[in-house]
């Protein structure tokens, strides 16, 4: 029982995509502009991730290994393909405002990354614990960051004034120059926070 | 849009990767150094303009005429994929110098995602075949600049005196960012 919490939580903490593993660093900027943003783009690529590892796991098999990878971009791609149609036709706002940026979750190195060092050597079930735990990982550092740039660079939290009216927002945190930045001194400040508590 | 506007956009005002933020992972893991950042900068000049004509075409003859437009995204994938894989095996066969030259870069290509990127800008742009080879051919230009100077900078970052907590991959996003806030200058440009 302990390996299935471990194989949880490693997504979230030790191993967690964006901070630790820097994968997937494209979406993170791009969209950590707003928390639901960020919220949208993990749910997604969780959902892809979650799919694409049950499929891929359950032909482990049948797979032959010469051509694993194009049979991998492939049933990814199905998904993606799959969450792009749903996104356009029940949340049109979110869809334009990740844009590009849904298709191009095919190219995402997380959900490959997960296939070829996970899926294919491991059973269903375990497959299924390491995309949630890896999904859930992503989304909560989108999220993250997204909460961080909407508070700080438009005064509120998923489209909700929090900061009052005094608050002069900080403009650069919400452009092109703000998400970098924003990334940088988030991933400074989680290596610190691992030294401080001794994590792993 | 005429073409000037296309190539002064995608070069400088638009840069894929400091403003788009399409490539980052290249971005970070090959601007170690000039030579290498050079090299793959030339790969992706070379297979970004291939690729963006071959998915011009196969849009635009294969999956528009078929009512298929909601495949587009595998189809593109699996197109670059295989064009990154003819081209290395045809450059291995006919130029060995400039196979040794790309090199390692070449497979790294098919999962840079401005590859797969630009091919989608270009259809949601509406380009022409003209505009397609143009505006591919800037984007990886743009790409190419942004990673030397990138690569510049962290030659001289290697001997300065970073904390700890925020060398490597930080200290080279707040860097990417500064650069981003120079870029952002050129905006201002287009509106004169």
């Amino acid at each position: 029982m302990s390996t299935i919490a471990q194989e949880f939580s490693k997504g979230l903490l030790k191993e967690n995509p964006t901070f630790r593993l820097l994968l997937g660093m494209c979406p993170t900027l791009a969209v950590s502009i707003s928390a639901i943003n960020g919220l949208g783009m993990g749910v997604s690529a969780l959902f892809v991730l979650l799919c694409s590892n049950i499929v891929i796991a359950a032909l482990r098999n049948l797979i032959p290994s010469k051509v694993r990878i194009p049979a991998y971009i492939l049933i990814i791609a199905t998904f993606v393909t799959i969450v792009d149609m749903v996104l356009n036709a029940f949340t049109p706002d979110l869809h334009k405002a990740l844009g590009i940026f849904i298709p191009l979750i095919v190219v995402n190195c997380i959900i490959l990354g997960r296939a070829e060092a996970f899926a294919r050597k491991n059973n269903i079930v375990r497959s299924i614990i390491d995309a949630l735990g890896m999904g859930i990982g992503f989304t909560l550092a989108l999220t993250i960051l997204g909460i961080i740039r909407e508070l700080f660079g438009k005064g509120s939290i998923f489209g909700f004034g929090v900061m009052g009216t005094a608050f002069e927002p900080m403009g650069i945190l919400a452009t092109a120059p703000g998400a970098f930045i924003t990334l940088g001194i988030m991933l400074g400040f989680v290596n610190f926070m691992f030294k401080r508590l001794r994590i792993e | 849009m005429n073409l000037l506007a296309i190539i002064f956009v995608a070069i400088l005002a638009n840069n894929i990767v400091l403003n788009q933020f399409l490539g980052i992972c290249p971005y970070l893991g090959v601007s170690k150094r000039i030579e290498t950042s050079v090299g793959m900068g030339m790969a992706v000049i070379f297979v970004m303009t291939m690729s963006a004509i071959v998915t011009w075409i196969v849009y635009n003859f294969l999956l528009e005429p078929f009512g298929l437009v909601y495949l587009r995204t595998i189809t593109f994938i699996l197109v670059i994929a295989g064009l990154v894989q003819l081209v290395e095996t045809i450059l291995k066969k006919t130029n060995p110098t400039l196979f040794r030259a790309l090199g390692i870069y070449l497979p790294l290509i098919t999962t840079n995602c401005t590859i797969l990127g630009v091919a989608l800008l270009n259809v949601q742009a509406g380009h022409n075949i003209i505009q397609t080879i143009v505006y591919a051919i800037s984007v990886a230009i743009g790409f190419t600049i942004a990673l030397v100077i990138m690569a510049g900078i962290r030659e001289r970052l290697e001997l300065a005196n970073v904390s700890s907590f925020l060398r490597g991959a930080a200290v080279s996003l707040v860097t990417a960012g500064i650069l981003s806030l120079a870029f952002m200058g050129f905006k201002g440009m287009m509106t004169l």
